[in-house]
């Protein structure tokens, strides 16, 4: 790879490795009590509310309502005292076991779509020449600066009057819209360094553009597709407002942002079955920030851009 | 942009290719159609029982969103490349763009131009075609909702800034920096409403003389003060709320920051101590003006987020007791009040706030030698 296509990211220095490794090879000499306090108060002020949340997950009906959360830590290894019922009560009485499927639904191909459709495009804009080549790329970078707003109520009313409110395939194409610009942009800058030499190469062994595009400027952007897709899918994931206006809370299609801001409505007081559901929504995000967080980190960086 | 390539292959019509690439095309969208067709239908899996029934269908749409973009590209593919040689070398590079584009125009270009448009139209009988924006600027509750949003753009990315800056610097003279820093960036993939419901927690109120639940109000009994209120009382509410998003997007500042902290040439900062300069000092006058151009992408791209932000305010007040934003306010006249007029004005509203923005952090980057 080309330190030219390494460095089409925002923020160069931070792209380079993990950005939440330390950075300096060099010894650091003992810190002063102050600095490690500080470091502290403010890490556990951090924590405090997402390891609540959690705890109280954990705990009976009877018990959250009447003592703090922080009272389990007076007998931390009390086992007696957790329970897993209130996962099992969200994810059967309250439905958000079907919340969890959609969510999984809506996000796969919402991430998988968009990647691939600005993945060609991104090729097409670097490597073809057309008529409008220009015109249409500067276009389509400058709809970065449109808030997804300004397109939801036109949307919405053609989506009423084809009846595609409340299906899968109008929100993945929802999505799909609203990340493509991004998407675009980002592997634009990437493919668009790929040296020129591979491409006269595979011509001259009788590739056609399309299989150059597959087996050649696939597996080189990987970086770039792997940033963008983690990046979009935790946007999807996380979303609430694109799957309100265009799935609804129909428990068929709800996905679990929107199930769990359904059930402050409905279990306002109710904080044993919240807490659990707010994890349920809380643990891929979690599980794909731990075990990613490279790409994660990179992603972040470059969608810094997205208006 | 750079130069294009095209393989130099001679070919000529293969009629029975074309043929079969179209008879395939055809399939795979039939295919596609009737997938689609199945996942909306209310009867045709409810044979297999709720629990199994849903995951086939979770397994059937993720196969056809998956699967089925991607036959769409290599069927059209297929077909174009069967054709004569000119006509295929003008017609590819569309088959590469055209989807995308295809795409944004729908749902992009196109509604925004008509949001545009029905604000100034949709009017109630006999008003002047700039009703919707002399609403928004005259209605009490609009009001309310944009004075909300400065206090926001200037509190949110204010603090995130400080305490990723804070944080960053620190953590740079720690030995297990790698370690403390996730306990930061941790809330960054939690979403708005996953974390209104985590402070909504933090925030929770009992009435004076019962235990309290939430660990704030815990704090201020146990320092012998009234519970408060956090997410009902008149001002508190709003920078109750404000703090949630620093909370999530300090992440995002330390990032960055520490990243750039890192690039400051320690030459630079040697100099420094050697004329004299003190710790902090040294990170005032030399650190913080290398940084700048970090420090602006940090709080324009955090800024244009919080004029943005919707769910962090609907899932904890949805706009009571003096909250409301921009973004919730025009979600409630389009779901709640269906008054789409209002909801188109304050999404260009919205537009014209981030398009400044947008512009210092586009301008800034290149600046840096970075982006397009």
């Amino acid at each position: 790879m080309t330190a030219e296509a390494t460095e089409a990211f925002p923020v160069r220095a931070a792209d380079q490795t993990s950005v939440l490794a330390a950075g300096k090879p060099e010894k650091k000499e003992s810190s002063s009590w102050l600095v490690r306090s500080l470091v502290l108060i403010i890490a556990v002020a951090w924590t405090v509310p997402t390891a609540g949340l959690l705890i109280s997950s954990l705990r009976t009906e009877a018990s959250v309502s009447s003592t703090g959360w922080w009272t389990v830590f007076a007998h931390p290894f009390e086992f007696t005292q957790y329970t897993l019922g209130n996962y099992e009560r969200v994810l059967t009485a309250e439905g958000l076991f079907d919340a969890f499927l959609n969510s999984l639904i809506v996000t796969i191909p919402a991430t998988v779509i968009p990647i691939t459709l600005a993945a060609f495009a991104a090729y097409g804009f670097a490597w073809t020449k057309f008529r409008g080549r220009s015109f249409l790329f500067a276009m389509v970078v400058g709809l970065l600066v449109i808030p997804l707003q300004m397109s939801l109520v036109p949307l919405l009313r053609v989506y009423g009057s084809l009846d595609l409110v409340g299906s899968f395939v109008g929100v993945w194409l929802a999505h799909t819209g609203f990340g493509l610009p991004l998407a675009i942009y980002l592997l634009y800058n990437y493919i668009s360094q790929l040296p020129k030499d591979i491409f006269e190469s595979a011509y001259i062994d009788g590739a056609t553009p399309f299989t150059a595009f597959t087996r050649l400027v696939l597996p080189l952007s990987f970086p770039a597709l792997a940033s963008f897709a983690i990046f979009q899918f935790l946007w999807v994931w996380n979303d609430l407002l694109v799957s309100l206006v265009f799935l609804g809370t129909n428990p068929d299609v709800a996905v679990l942002t929107a199930r769990v801001s359904q059930l402050i409505g409905s279990r306002g007081a109710a904080w044993h079955l919240l807490t659990a559901g707010a994890f349920i929504s809380m643990v891929i995000p979690l599980i794909v920030f731990l075990s990613l967080q490279r790409f994660f980190v990179r992603g972040l960086l470059a969608g810094s851009v997205k208006g | 942009l750079s130069e294009a390539l095209e393989p130099r292959a001679q070919k000529k019509t293969n009629l029975p290719a074309v043929l079969r690439d179209v008879l395939i095309a055809v399939g795979v969208f039939i295919l596609i159609w009737l997938a689609l067709r199945l996942l909306r239908s209310e009867t045709a899996l409810a044979g297999l029982g709720p629990f199994v029934g849903k995951l086939v269908q979770a397994l059937v749409a993720v196969v056809v969103g998956v699967v089925g973009i991607w036959a769409l590209f290599i069927v059209v593919n297929s077909l174009v490349e069967h054709l004569p040689a000119r006509t295929t070398a003008a017609l590819r590079p569309f088959v590469f763009v055209l989807p995308a584009i295809a795409v944004v125009s729908l749902y992009l270009v196109f509604p925004a131009v008509g949001t545009i448009i029905q604000s100034f139209t949709e009017v109630p009988e006999g008003e002047g075609f700039l009703y919707n924006y002399i609403q928004a600027f005259s209605d009490p509750k609009l009001q309310l909702a944009l004075r909300n949003n400065a206090i926001w753009l200037v509190l949110a990315p204010a603090g995130a800034l400080l305490i990723g800056l804070t944080f960053a610097a620190l953590v740079d003279r720690i030995k297990r920096e790698a370690l403390a820093k996730i306990f930061i960036f941790l809330p960054l993939c939690i979403s708005g409403a996953g974390a209104a419901v985590i402070w909504r927690f933090v925030y929770e109120w009992r009435p004076p003389g019962t235990p309290q639940i939430g660990v704030l109000n815990a704090v201020v009994t146990a320092f012998g003060g009234e519970p408060i209120p956090w997410l009902q009382e008149i001002p508190t509410n709003t920078l109750a709320l404000i703090v949630v998003m620093i909370w999530l997007q300090a992440g995002f500042a330390m990032v960055i920051l520490s990243a750039a902290i890192k690039g400051v040439p320690t030459e630079m900062i040697e100099a420094a101590r050697i004329d004299g300069a003190g710790e902090l000092q040294t990170f005032l006058r030399v650190v913080i003006p290398s940084i700048r151009g970090s420090m602006i992408t940090v709080f324009t791209t955090i800024a244009i987020a919080v004029l943005k932000v919707f769910d962090i305010v609907y899932v904890t007040t949805n706009g009571n007791f003096d909250t409301d934003v921009i973004a919730n306010r025009m979600f409630n006249e389009m779901f709640r009040f269906r008054t789409f007029g209002f909801a188109t004005a304050l999404s260009v509203i919205l537009f014209l706030a981030v398009v400044p923005i947008m512009v210092i952090n586009v301008r800034n980057l290149r600046r840096q030698g970075i982006g397009t």
